[in-house]
């Protein structure tokens, strides 16, 4: 083994010194500018326009919406959530959305599947209502299912019941 | 998969005690009940059996011989035997066993004639004895037979030729012909449950279907928790689960083959489809169906074809349990404004609400008896509670912040249903029986939630 590891260590020397190159007498002309200048592009720090993550980064929580116990009504503050996400979604008119029910944990579960489904429909009905054309827009429900609150009160309740929509593209 | 059942002969060379149907304890308290259409519900008074001590000493072999049920041969698997039958007998709640553990072994001649003075020391007022054969072809004989001590005399006997790797159900058998021969009610030991297995935090639920036998063992996990599965039933046949799966995003359901392993999607529709149930005869499935925010029942043939919508109100309706003759359907509706529990039809006509209590009702499951309905009471807690097919005699059977999802055992006797712990919404399975009485735990292997039981196997 000794021997090979010595063969190789003289070719790695070789190997570097056939490396070292003396720098050539004379440079290349340095290339001409001869086209036009073009507008400096913004710099790509964010997500794509019409994307899942920047639809989320421009609605600022405004993706979702919230219901009271049972209930599947768009209240005030829904409505100025869905106008915002009715304008996005004008603005990237390629773009498809699928709205999630949610219910909360206190109820049975074949009953929060249908209450889920029952609260994303409302939300797309208004974003109908406001223009968005319905083969844009789909419809899931995951009941009590995908809770993002962790707590049994109703704060976090609260938080469960709820709509999301989801930029899909 | 058949059980092979066979008379017990003498066959062991010592003359046949007769069996004395007449032997029976004073007989149950019935509990009469208001005439309700036809159906009248009764609950006996089990005080009596509570102290019925019975023995269950070890199963004899007639010789020690390798099986491939036990790896220490017949011997030791005379004891698990005898353990299995213990233990359904032990945790049903309804009589006192003493199992092989804590009991002398009787040896082969000693099954079909006791050695009596042995236990009538002991405040056993039954016996328990039983023995296992090797067969040349590797099957099981299994004898099971129950004794009077006071009396001397034999109450019932049977016996079952099973293969190897099912010995289990065997000793379910023998429980099953004790327990009914003791209580009146029909057997339930020899079934299976389906559920879904529950692992990962509150926010991210990993739902994999399982089965198990009746006690717990044999437990399988039939989907890999990928995508969401839930509430599954098994058909009356036991050949089938149908079951929703989240497979492609949203809920639809699907019916898996057990003996073949095959998935067939039963729903096609890009709406919610959920909430499966079988018919009795195995012939039709339910479903819910979830349009434009309008919930409705519809049926399919099981072997697939055009469905029929059922119910069809501005509400949500949902769920649906068949009565045993096939003839109603018990389902769910918010049609009043709020979760109530209907009857129809089982074509759809004639709907009326039943439920006329204070709070919610919801998920209702008609009794295999026929004689009640389970259901969960939503009224600040989830409790799990029974009614009659009209709405009267309404029952607690628990008092937690959570249990809900009520299925019955194949016998009508006992409810099964799943229990979330408050704060962590870790789930369990647990069962209770109709009188409210031995409230107990499942053992799963992880959270456990949706348990259906499937019939009593042939």
């Amino acid at each position: 083994m000794k021997k090979i590891a010595l063969a190789m260590t003289v070719c790695s020397v070789l190997a570097l010194s056939a490396c070292s190159k003396k720098p050539p007498a004379e440079l290349p002309p340095a290339p001409q500018d001869t086209s036009t200048p073009t507008p400096p592009s913004p710099p790509r720090t964010g997500p794509v326009a019409g994307s899942q993550e920047h639809f989320r980064q421009v609605m600022a929580g405004r993706d979702t919406i919230f219901f009271d116990t049972d209930m599947f009504n768009i209240d005030a503050e829904d409505q100025a959530a869905l106008r915002e996400q009715a304008n996005y979604l004008t603005q990237y008119p390629n773009v498809r959305a699928t709205i999630e029910g949610h219910a909360d944990e206190r109820g049975t579960r074949e009953y929060n599947l249908a209450l889920g489904e029952r609260r994303a429909n409302a939300a797309k009905n208004y974003l109908i209502s406001l223009g968005v054309a319905a083969d844009r827009l789909s419809v899931v429900s995951y009941g009590k299912e995908r809770p993002v609150a962790l707590g049994s009160d109703e704060a976090s309740w609260a938080r469960n019941r709820r709509a999301v929509t989801v930029v899909m593209n | 998969m058949a059980l092979r059942t066979i008379l017990l002969a003498a066959g062991l060379g010592l003359a046949a005690i007769p069996a004395s149907a007449q032997n029976a304890p004073s007989p149950p308290i019935e509990v009469p009940e208001v005439e309700e259409e036809g159906l009248s519900g009764s609950v006996t008074d089990d005080s009596a059996w509570q102290d019925l001590g019975i023995a269950i000493p070890a199963f004899a072999t007639n010789a020690e011989r390798s099986t491939a049920a036990n790896s220490q041969g017949t011997g030791a698997l005379g004891v698990e035997l005898g353990r299995v039958v213990f233990n359904d007998l032990r945790n049903n709640g309804l009589f006192k066993p003493v199992g092989p553990d804590s009991l002398p072994r009787p040896d082969y001649a000693q099954i079909t004639a006791p050695a009596w003075p042995t236990w009538q020391g002991r405040a056993a007022e039954m016996l328990v004895h039983g023995y296992v054969r090797a067969e040349d072809d590797g099957r099981l004989t299994v004898g099971c037979y129950l004794y009077d001590v006071q009396l001397q005399q034999q109450l019932v006997r049977e016996g079952w030729v099973v293969n190897a790797a099912e010995w289990r159900r065997a000793a379910h058998k023998c429980a099953d012909l004790v327990y009914s021969r003791l209580s009146g009610e029909s057997p339930f030991f020899d079934s299976k449950i389906a559920y879904i297995a529950e692992t990962g935090p509150k926010d991210h639920r990993v739902k994999r279907l399982a089965i198990m036998d009746s006690d717990g063992a044999n437990h399988r996990f039939i989907t890999n928790g990928q995508a969401t599965a839930l509430t599954p039933r098994y058909s009356p046949d036991y050949a089938k689960i149908a079951y929703v799966s989240y497979l492609n995003g949203y809920a639809r359901i699907f019916v898996y083959d057990i003996g073949s392993g095959n998935q067939t999607l039963v729903t096609q529709s890009q709406n919610p489809t959920f909430a499966p149930r079988w018919s009795p005869d195995g012939r039709t499935i339910l479903y819910s169906m979830a349009v434009a925010g309008n919930t409705d029942i519809y049926r399919v043939p099981a072997t697939g074809g055009t469905p029929t919508r059922l119910t069809d109100t501005p509400g949500i309706d949902v769920g649906g349990s068949y009565s045993p003759d096939g003839s109603k359907i018990v389902f769910e509706s918010d049609r009043s404004g709020s979760q109530q529990v209907y009857v129809m039809d089982a074509g759809g006509g004639n709907q009326r609400r039943i439920s006329f209590f204070g709070g919610r009702a919801a998920t209702p499951e008609w009794s295999p008896r026929g004689d009640q309905i389970a259901f969960t009471h939503i009224a600040g807690d989830l409790r799990v509670a029974v009614m009659t097919p009209s709405g009267g005699g309404l029952r607690h059977l628990t008092d937690s912040w959570q249990d809900e999802a009520p299925t019955w055992s194949p016998n009508g006797r006992i409810v099964q249903f799943f229990r979330t712990a408050r704060g962590s919404g870790e789930t369990s399975i647990w069962q209770v029986d109709l009188t409210g009485r031995n409230e107990r735990r499942l053992n799963t292997p992880v959270g456990a939630s949706d348990p259906a039981w499937g019939p009593v196997l042939p």
